[in-house]
């Protein structure tokens, strides 16, 4: 149901663009204004809910240890799972963030009859995550052909590295296929595991769908109702140079595609995209675990906060320590008074 | 604490990734943009100027599939009656001449590769 | 006792519908209620309790004192609680960056879901780590986000109610703040900080359990979660000094309590001196400290390694905190050794030097018998009773018949404070190896970062939710009965107080037979003692192993 909601959202966006370049000053708006700002609303909002993050501290060093600490000199410590320089977090976060390390470890436990729960690890989620993100990025990189002139060295390796089976004409990229084929991968696992499609929201479809929109456009466009690819690197360079033209040969698939994109790039900020910057901000991931060896500072750490006093303490239990033989500071009264005055800032329960 | 000293410079460094193809325009100089030399000889192609100029890439991948491999006729007849040739080089480059001022031009810009040239030989033509 | 029969557990666990056993539920998780029965809540924090807490806390972090019961319609909550609880989450959000991130960037993976050993017990969805944050994802969302407040259920977001309270309540109250989801969501999201701030929020409008509030403010008050009073506490821990007598024939000597000028100031959670099994873990610290001569005493005001109040808020967290630098400073000692206690080291290792620090006024820890320097705690100045004793074996420094515990086929359980928010896993395995002959690791999915919870910390290890208890403590007691039966283990080891009580009964209800210790009864019950009889039963009097005739 969810996720025929976030289908049916990303068919009218395209229906919107289809019919929205056909209407006079249309194409002006979806092929100029819009991108301009979705990708303005991108930029700023990122920055802004990335400084809104930065804005509140990390009072306390909290970092999940997921290994042997630094110890005593002759105990291995496992300085990656559990950093205690910023060498180390430099590792951890570079292997979370490149090669998605803690997926990778990930398990899928089971009940049996017994009971009996039994453990297996489970690298699908990786490898269809990895796939996804880096086939993603290799796309991104690859259309810098269409916004740079002359087309940097890089952009040229990686088309033909992606293109290198030399299958058909024009030549297959294996990203395309990869791309959308973890797309899919990633949607079928929210929609047939019972556990995912019970906590799937629909916004987590929504980037889902609207991200194979795009996917299946763009190959539309290279293998099936080809594009003039010249205007429209008229257009793309154009937009990045500030001098966009929009040729009379784009067709109503370029509009669509690029309709999508817009609209990923504005809702972007707004969403749980934004992982792509939170996971950098992880207070259990990118702190060494050194706060017994280093002290750190609260900056709202509240001082007026003290510990219910040991004089107060002695006070409401004098007679019984000395009694008991245990050394007090102030020697207790001749006669024992009736009631002890309470320390300041303290009440006194009956016990 | 606030880390703001790695934060604000990561943000930076955020920002001129995404931002990469507006600064790498400043640095470097575009070509003109894409014109490919128009035949003198010829009015019409063999196909219509949109059609061409999107897919001409499959025209000649059927060509080379039908004639090369499967031994097709080389000759064949566009809808007005016109007869051409089935061949790059003996077709298309009859009135398109020039590799570098007709298909350099375009496929230069969009930093298109085709492996035509890995079996034709490339025209031979002066700077 | 939990009041299901075992037999009719195992087969509920397995069999019974739920999302562990593969069924599909019909409704949509934001329309099912959290009902409230007995044996699934906590009872309600005593009124003149939340009032002493209360007045000793700046602002009202405690809400209203008042009677109430969980299973009416009418908590008493004041008019006003919606906002209370808006305005807590925004002053929150502006404290914890962690608060923020782990609010705005779960993708709903998955990883996690099948982590929690609530939700491995009891396969309710709603102890899947993911949708245990969406609960309170799902009102930040609508505080929080206008995109997500106009789109409202389509972006997750939902207006907060007394249904969704009843869920907080339900819910925050079934996780133990483990980490174990942490270790497997790939932004580290820990729910630990979640139900943090979950209960913080709560307590403001004055929703809390008695089995929490009730030991914090003992400990505020006589200095542990019981209740004893200085000289209580010490005659409970001389009258163990019989016990050790008894056992192994040797008289201590050297046990002080609130002494000046003493090298080492030791704190132990205070369960070691009043509880089975913690005792033996106690006589097993004493026996250590004869046997090297360590300069040491206990406090009766700093009786309290444990703090009740990280369940709570961390106002609470931070003054019962406090009495540690305040009495190692007001005794003059030179460093804190610190006992076996699972959250205390948390609270420790984590916050303590930040939230009461700087520990000036003492010197880095440097071990009177070996010379070794902690360096690892340098800056706080108290170190884990494992660090020490492994560092006394590795230099020689103890004199220790292993076959003393040849009678114990031992394996350990990593308690997850020290494992997830400390990475304390080697030490204590090499004390074992070195006092014990027989010692079997658990399953690899179930130790070390990958340690499965009691079941009952946090603040849960209380008689009125035994079932969920025996639930939640499943997976834990899974794998030591993978042991049970493979290697015949009959001693489960660990070094967290809440354990060694918790385990007790996890162990009586699913593997009759296996025994509950914390190392340094092990330790004890191994060292050779300078003037000893000859030893034919352990700390428990029970025959060492060729003694049983």
């Amino acid at each position: 149901m969810k996720v025929l909601q976030a289908l049916g959202i990303v068919l009218a966006l395209m229906l919107l663009a289809y019919v929205g370049v056909k209407v006079p000053g249309g194409r002006t708006l979806f092929g100029v204004v819009l991108p301009y700002l979705g990708f303005a609303v991108f930029i700023i909002f990122f920055i802004v809910k990335v400084m809104d993050w930065a804005k509140s501290p990390v009072p306390f060093r909290i970092p999940t240890t997921s290994g042997q600490a630094n110890s005593l000199p002759w105990i291995k410590q496992n300085k990656l799972d559990c950093p205690s320089t910023t060498s180390g977090v430099i590792g951890r976060m570079l292997l979370e963030v490149l090669l998605f390390r803690t997926l990778f470890k990930n398990t899928r436990a089971e009940i049996h009859e017994g009971p009996k729960l039994a453990y297996g690890t489970s690298k699908f989620l990786w490898l269809f995550g990895l796939l996804f993100h880096y086939s993603f990025l290799t796309i991104l990189l690859r259309h810098m052909r269409l916004f740079t002139d002359p087309v940097p060295g890089f952009v040229h390796a990686l088309e033909f590295a992606d293109g290198f089976m030399q299958v058909g004409v024009p030549t297959l990229y294996q990203t395309d296929i990869v791309f959308l084929g973890a797309l899919t991968f990633l949607l079928l696992r929210r929609m047939i595991l019972p556990y995912m499609r019970y906590i799937t929201l629909q916004s987590d479809y929504f980037p889902l769908v609207l991200l194979l929109g795009i996917g299946i456009t763009g190959v539309l466009m290279r293998y099936v109702v080809r594009v003039d690819v010249i205007g429209i690197k008229m257009l793309s360079h154009g937009l990045v140079t500030g001098k966009p033209l929009i040729a009379d040969s784009i067709t109503g698939i370029f509009f669509i595609h690029l309709f999508l994109i817009t609209v990923l790039l504005a809702y972007f900020p707004f969403s749980k995209l934004m992982h792509m910057g939170g996971v950098f901000l992880s207070p259990t991931r990118n702190l060494a675990n050194n706060s017994r060896m280093k002290r750190h500072v609260n900056p709202w750490n509240d001082p007026s906060i003290k510990p219910h006093s040991y004089a107060g303490y002695e006070d409401d239990f004098r007679d019984f320590m000395v009694e008991a033989g245990l050394p007090v500071e102030k020697e207790p009264e001749p006669k024992p008074a009736e009631e002890d005055a309470p320390a300041e800032g303290e009440t006194k329960s009956e016990s | 604490m606030y880390d703001t000293g790695k934060i604000i410079p990561g943000l930076l460094v955020f920002v001129g990734l995404v931002t990469f193809p507006v600064w790498y325009a400043f640095g470097t100089d575009a070509g003109p943009l894409p014109n490919p030399e128009k035949p003198t000889k010829a009015r019409q192609c063999v196909e219509s100027t949109e059609y061409m100029r999107t897919s001409h890439m499959v025209l000649l991948d059927d060509w080379r599939d039908n004639v090369v491999r499967e031994g097709g006729d080389r000759r064949a007849k566009t809808e007005d009656g016109t007869e051409y040739i089935r061949s790059l080089q003996n077709g298309c480059m009859n009135c398109h001449t020039s590799k570098k001022k007709f298909c350099d031009e375009c496929h230069n810009y969009a930093a298109v590769k085709p492996y035509c040239w890995d079996c034709h030989v490339q025209p031979k033509e002066a700077n | 006792m939990a009041d299901t029969k075992i037999e009719q557990m195992s087969i509920s666990v397995a069999k019974e519908p739920s999302m562990m056993t593969g069924a599909i539920p019909r409704k949509e998780w934001m329309d099912v209620p959290a009902v409230f029965k007995p044996g699934n809540y906590c009872y309600p924090g005593k009124k003149d309790i939340v009032e002493y807490l209360d007045k000793n806390l700046p602002g009202k972090l405690f809400g209203e004192p008042r009677e109430w019961k969980v299973e009416e319609d009418d908590w008493k909550l004041p008019e006003n609680w919606k906002e209370i609880i808006i305005q807590g989450m925004k002053e929150r959000l502006d404290k914890f960056r962690s608060f923020k991130v782990f609010m705005d960037c779960c993708v709903r993976c998955g990883a996690c879901a099948d982590k929690c050993h609530f939700f491995l017990g009891t396969g309710d969805p709603k102890n899947m780590p993911v949708l245990r944050a969406e609960l309170l994802r799902s009102v930040y969302r609508n505080e929080f986000s206008k995109a997500s407040k106009i789109l409202g259920r389509l972006a997750g977001a939902r207006e907060m109610t007394f249904g969704v309270l009843k869920e907080w309540f339900m819910y925050f109250y079934q996780c133990t703040e483990c980490r174990r989801c942490s270790v497997f969501c790939p932004y580290g999201i820990d729910t630990a900080e979640i139900t943090m701030m979950a209960r913080e929020l709560l307590h403001l409008v004055g929703v809390n359990t008695n089995w929490i509030l009730e030991p914090a403010s003992n400990s505020n008050r006589t200095g542990n979660h019981l209740g004893l009073q200085p000289h209580t506490f010490a005659q409970n821990a001389e009258f163990l000094l019989d016990d050790i007598e008894e056992a192994t024939g040797v008289k201590l000597n050297n046990l002080t309590f609130n002494r000046k000028g003493a090298e080492v100031l030791f704190i132990i959670p205070s369960a070691d001196v009043f509880a089975e099994p913690g005792i033996y873990t106690f006589m097993g610290y004493l026996l250590l400290f004869e046997h090297i001569g360590l300069d040491y005493t206990i406090s009766t005001y700093a009786s309290e390694g444990g703090n009740f109040g990280s369940f709570t808020n961390n106002e609470l967290m931070k003054k019962l905190n406090g009495k540690m630098y305040a009495e190692a400073k007001r005794l003059g000692v030179k460093w804190i050794l610190g006992g076996e206690c699972g959250h205390m080291w948390r609270v420790v290792h984590q916050y303590m030097d930040t939230m009461n620090g700087p520990a000036d006024f003492m010197e880095v820890p440097k071990s009177p018998i070996t010379g070794t320097v902690f360096e690892n705690a340098a800056s706080s100045k108290m170190v884990h009773i494992s660090e020490f004793t492994a560092d006394l074996i590795k230099h020689g420094k103890l004199k220790i018949d292993k076959s003393r515990n040849d009678h114990r086929i031992v394996t350990f359980h990593d308690s997850c404070n020290p494992a997830r928010g400390m990475g304390l896993l080697d030490e204590p395995r090499y004390i074992i190896e070195n006092v014990c002959n027989a010692f079997h690791e658990m399953p690899e999915n179930t130790i070390r970062e990958q340690t499965f919870c009691c079941g009952s910390g946090t603040g849960l290890n209380t008689g009125e939710i035994m079932d969920l208890r025996m639930r939640a403590g499943l997976p834990r007691a899974n794998a030591v009965k993978h042991v049970h039966d493979k290697h015949g283990v009959n001693m489960l080891s660990c070094v967290c107080a809440i354990d060694r009580a918790t385990l007790t009964s996890l162990m009586e209800y699913w593997n009759p037979g296996v025994e509950v210790c914390g190392i340094s009864e092990l330790v004890g019950n191994a060292l050779i003692m300078e003037g000893e009889k000859e030893r034919d039963s352990g700390l428990r009097f029970e025959p060492l192993a060729g003694m049983e005739g």
